[in-house]
């Protein structure tokens, strides 16, 4: 048993990784696909192509607008049918491009092939062309650009590579997958990047719920030519927390409002690691992302993992599937603690797409508010070290410099409190707007100096 | 015993003499001076220190109004004219009348017009919805129902209908301090001009999307077809992003575009009369076809 | 079909006030049978009594009074009026033991807005009410007939009550090994030590409380009474005696835990915890009362505001 993990508060909900079984499955294209231009943490994309535009299959179709922003690259091959505001899964408009679908002609220069490419390019420069050119951002959840988190500022320097296997959500298993059946590729991905941050000692951390994904990683690193460690951690959620794994592994906290690089860390998702390889081996852009379809109200035989393109509406993917459960209360884009309910199953998949879970209404309808009864299970709970129950009351009472001074600001909205909490008081709901008002609070200050 | 209550009496009397002198003292020592004039604005003033004038309150009023060379920055929405004027008089300055006010409510998307086509299960409040998602209905521009605006409003002029879901503002409550704009994540509050005897016109609907999703999303949508556009004789109407708006600086209260509108998403309130709807439309045909033909002799005569 | 959209999280854990509630009533179970089976019918009607008048009254105040929806199923009325009962003398008259939950359910929980709105203890504040009011109904430490026999029971007085009789040499040998499964005389739920450590474990397993407000009180009592112990044994009573008399076990594991009238903190915990374990040894050594755990958790309860505020969980990435 392994006891690495983090020190402060977490939870154990049940991993419930039914489709943990099911190998990847590639999705055949639709007949249109809708590219959203927010693929990505920062400003939405800039469209360069026109309506009536014939595009190839990883052709440039939008470029970045401004230095936290990434490339976008087309799904398919086929034509520009129109350009302009679409609802996405949270039914607020961004800006599509509606590709009518003729084939899959790619674009040239890219290897296709399934040959393993062990051999790194020499310059880093190239590397981190590559990565940006190919419109690589972070896959864990956040979408950060990566060609800007791993070229860390001037004066930092990275002493440790975590790879994030920990996939500590209940319900995905899409990392899972890619580290049984990609896993040569994520460690060469690893190296990559390893390379580019100076040779800094590189760590994969895995949850030790997923034996086989340890020993398949293990077994892969050792046969490959790289200095890389595997690390089972201890199953706790939020062990995939981009602050809560780097002190799991490094024993170092990120302050308060600090970059994990200020401790020496980069954070880099194992999906992230694939792309990469992808990108930086292979010259492919970044339109393909594995996606869990599961759920507690899905039988088993219907659950699956599939390699999807982006731009594929999530009732599209439904629908090959299968189609929505009869008893299916909510559905959610991400897992069920941090992931995001969707109003709008017509919305199309993004680079970060990692799920369609189906829960029942049962299962995931928020029980009655009743009082707090100051059990402490929030504030015992939270793995930033917060008291969210005082959070909540400060966020009420309108106190900005309380909710400052008591670290609002700090929250990594991972749901932790509201999950534990007896009395059901919507504790992420208010301290997520608390924390608003703390940063907003910060940010005018530093803007006044 | 009696020496006790009378010496019990006597200790306590003095302990009280003593403490209220040194209290005299000590708030004579400390005493502010202040302008005396502040004193007599505040006075002036509701006192209920809501914050509409854009002050942080009735104080801060006085005290920057005492300050500043004219009163074009102080206006207090609660007193109103009124009590702007007893302030000029206290300040010896030339009396900014303004129109008074009122808090609109410009969404019309009642529980019977706008389906509900997926079920909120977090926390009641409109900001917290709002930063969720676009809301339980189709339409992505309209009143979430949370009454974050009830709550914001300090005057008790707002209340939730509990069978349309929308606000409803209690125009003789409301002072137009302008808190239930800023509580409104969707901006569908604004303040407009109370009018003669109240009587207004607006456009209730703030839905930005194109005819048939507005539509689809509201039956009192408005589709920004752009008729009451063209029926306005006074230049108060401009239609932008598919949605129209009223100028209400520039209404003339003739209540053509009310007429007209083929979805009803033009509201004016406090009317004596009913809307002569079939009399108008007429009435507008019969100007539009004059025009018409004018314009058609002009043609012609151009020629 | 119309899908539910909220927030994260969308699960949730398998806790509720009710289970928590429930957890609690489940722990008391024990000493509650065990309390019964020594003071026999009597104690069971003071435990129907107690518990029936503060549900009745709690429903009976958020209907009427607050007009709010009721509260009653949560469970929490009937645990108050369990650790109530337990706090009071086997003999108490019935009519005392309403009034007792009228204080409790009244005037220490709903005036303050319900559950986890007040600051004292209400089953707490209603025994101390009675005490005060009533002190030869409290004092009364008569044995009721039982279902098992208790031949060596004393009439009068308990255990601490003994010490100013027959000084603390005497009253210390009276406490053995046979103590901690029958106590002798006291409140009823104070009888067996083991019953009540039971239900504290099986609190402890289901995580329903912390160890450390519990842990604390104990150490602080043997501590103390250690220290003065060797210093006069003719004057003060031992360790054993001081942890295995009076409430100091009903206390530390039920009354002293009460999550509403507790620090949230761990530290905070234990600073309560030390300071109830002081209270209480000053009492007992020092005051004109036998006994003063019920004294010494009001008082802290008052302090708990104040703990709260000075002791924080550790934030991450912070000093």
């Amino acid at each position: 048993m392994s006891k690495i993990t983090f020190s402060i508060g977490g939870v154990h909900p049940d991993d419930a990784k039914i489709a943990r079984g099911c190998a990847i499955e590639v999705l055949p294209l639709p007949q249109t696909l809708y590219v959203s231009m927010a693929q990505h943490l920062g400003a939405p994309a800039k469209p360069i192509v026109a309506v009536g535009d014939k595009v190839l299959t990883g052709q440039v179709i939008a470029e970045p607008a401004g230095f936290i922003s990434a490339f976008v690259h087309s799904p398919a091959s086929g034509t520009v049918k129109s350009i302009g505001p679409r609802k996405d899964l949270a039914g607020n408009y961004m800006t599509h491009i509606e590709i009518a679908v003729e084939g899959d002609e790619w674009v040239e220069g890219v290897d296709l092939s399934d040959t393993l490419v062990t051999e790194i390019p020499e310059d880093r420069q190239f590397i981190l062309d590559r990565i940006k050119a190919c419109g690589i951002v972070g896959l864990g959840g956040a979408t950060f650009p990566t060609h800007v988190k791993l070229n860390p500022a001037p004066g930092s320097k990275a002493e440790c590579l975590i790879l994030n296997g920990a996939e500590c959500e209940p319900y995905l298993t899409s990392d899972f997958r890619i580290m049984l059946e990609r896993t040569k590729e994520i460690v060469v991905g690893a190296a990559i990047m390893q390379k580019v941050l100076g040779g800094c000692r590189t760590v994969i951390g895995i949850e030790e719920n997923k034996p086989e994904a340890i020993e398949a990683m293990r077994k892969a690193v050792s046969e490959l030519p790289y200095s890389i460690e595997v690390l089972p951690l201890k199953k706790k959620y939020p062990q995939g927390g981009e602050k809560q794994l780097i002190q799991a592994v490094m024993r170092r906290e990120v302050a308060s409002g600090g970059l994990p690089i200020s401790v020496g860390a980069v954070v880099q998702n194992v999906a992230t690691s694939l792309a990469v390889y992808e990108a930086v081996q292979k010259n492919k852009p970044l339109i393909t992302n594995t996606l869990t379809i599961t759920g507690n109200c899905l039988p088993v035989e219907k659950q699956h993992n599939y390699l999807f393109r982006i731009g594929m509406p999530l009732s599209y993917i439904a629908e090959y599937a299968g189609g929505v459960p009869e008893g299916a209360g909510k559905i959610i884009s991400g897992g069920p603690m941090m992931g995001r309910a969707i109003a709008n199953l017509d919305a199309a998949t993004v680079k970060g797409s990692s799920s369609l879970l189906y829960l029942s209404a049962e299962s995931t309808k928020r029980g009655e508010e009743s009082m707090c009864i100051r059990c402490g299970r929030c504030a015992d709970a939270c793995p930033m070290g917060l008291e969210p129950f005082l959070l909540n009351r400060l966020y009420k009472a309108g106190d900005v410099a309380a909710l400052e001074e008591n670290a609002a600001q700090d929250c990594i909205e991972c749901g932790c409190c509201l999950y534990s909490c007896p009395a059901y008081i919507p504790l992420l709901d208010n301290v997520r707007q608390a924390k608003g008002m703390a940063l907003g609070a910060i940010r005018a200050r530093a803007a006044k100096k | 015993m009696n020496s006790i209550v009378i010496w019990t009496i006597v200790i306590l009397a003095g302990l009280g003499l003593v403490l209220a002198v040194v209290l005299f003292l000590i708030a004579e020592s400390f005493k502010v001076e202040e302008d005396p004039r502040i004193e007599q604005i505040e006075k002036a003033l509701p006192g209920a220190n809501c914050g509409g004038c854009g002050y942080a309150g009735c104080h801060a009023f006085a005290d920057t109004a005492v300050k500043a060379a004219d009163l074009s920055a102080h206006f207090c929405p609660v007193g109103g004219n009124e009590v702007m004027k007893k302030v000029s008089a206290i300040l010896g300055y030339a009396v900014v009348e303004k129109a008074p006010q009122v808090a609109v409510v410009r969404c019309n998307g009642t529980c019977a017009a706008r389906p509900k086509v997926n079920v909120y299960d977090g926390v009641q409040s409109c900001r917290v919805k709002a930063a969720l998602y676009s809301g339980d209905t189709l339409c992505s521009f309209g009143c979430l129902g949370c009454g974050d605006c009830v709550s914001a409003c300090e005057f008790g002029a707002l209340s939730m209908d509990s069978e349309t879901g929308l606000p409803v503002v209690d125009e003789s409550k409301c002072v137009a301090c302008g808190k239930c704009v800023k509580a409104c994540p969707k901006g569908l509050i604004e303040l407009r001009a109370k009018g003669p005897r109240g009587m207004r016109v607006y456009v209730d609907c703030r839905n930005q999307d194109k005819g048939p999703a507005a539509k689809k999303a509201c039956a009192n949508a408005c589709i920004g077809c752009g008729i009451c556009v063209k029926t306005c004789t006074h230049d108060a109407i401009v239609l932008e992003n598919n949605i129209a708006y009223i100028d209400y600086s520039k209404c003339k209260l003739c209540r053509e575009c009310e007429a007209m509108c083929p979805t009803g998403a033009i509201h004016g309130v406090n009317f004596p009369k009913e809307l002569d709807r079939e009399g108008i439309k007429a009435r507008v045909a019969a100007r539009n076809a004059a025009a018409k033909a004018e314009a058609a002799k002009k043609e012609v005569s151009n020629e | 079909m119309a899908y539910i959209v909220s927030p994260n999280p969308h699960i949730h854990a398998a806790v509720s006030t009710k289970r928590l509630m429930l957890d609690v009533i489940i722990a008391l179970c024990p000493a509650v049978i065990v309390s019964f089976l020594f003071y026999g019918l009597s104690e069971m009607a003071i435990m129907a009594v107690s518990v029936a008048s503060c549900v009745v009254l709690e429903w009976a105040i958020t209907k009427y009074m607050l007009k709010k929806p009721s509260t009653t199923g949560d469970l929490s009325a009937i645990v108050t009026g369990m650790l109530l009962a337990m706090n009071l003398p086997p003999t108490c008259p019935l009519w005392v033991v309403f009034i007792g939950a009228v204080v409790s359910i009244a005037v220490a929980k709903m005036t303050f807005g319900g559950i986890g709105q007040n600051i004292f203890n209400p089953a707490i504040t209603g025994r101390v009410f009675l005490l005060v009011s009533f002190p030869t109904f409290m004092t009364d430490w008569t044995v009721p007939a039982g279902f098992i026999s208790n031949v060596d029971a004393f009439s009068g007085a308990t255990l601490l009550g003994q010490v100013p009789i027959l000084g603390a040499l005497e009253a210390d040998k009276l406490v053995n090994l046979q103590t901690l499964f029958r106590n002798i005389g006291g409140s009823a739920g104070e009888i067996s030590a083991l019953a009540l450590l039971a239900g504290w474990v099986y609190l402890l397993v289901r995580k329903v409380i912390k160890p450390w407000i519990t842990l604390s009180i104990f150490a602080t009592v043997a501590v103390i009474a250690g220290i003065f112990h060797m210093v006069d044994p003719a004057q003060y009573t031992g360790i054993l005696f001081n942890l295995l008399t009076g409430g100091v076990i009903l206390g530390a594991c039920f009354m002293a835990t009460d999550y509403v009238t507790s620090p949230m903190s761990a530290w905070g915990g234990v600073v309560f915890g030390v300071g109830i374990g002081f209270i209480v040894m000053m009492i007992r050594y020092f005051g004109s009362y036998p006994e003063g755990m019920s004294f010494a958790i009001l008082l802290m309860n008052m302090a708990v505001p104040l703990i709260n505020m000075k002791f924080h969980q550790r934030k991450f990435g912070r000093k």
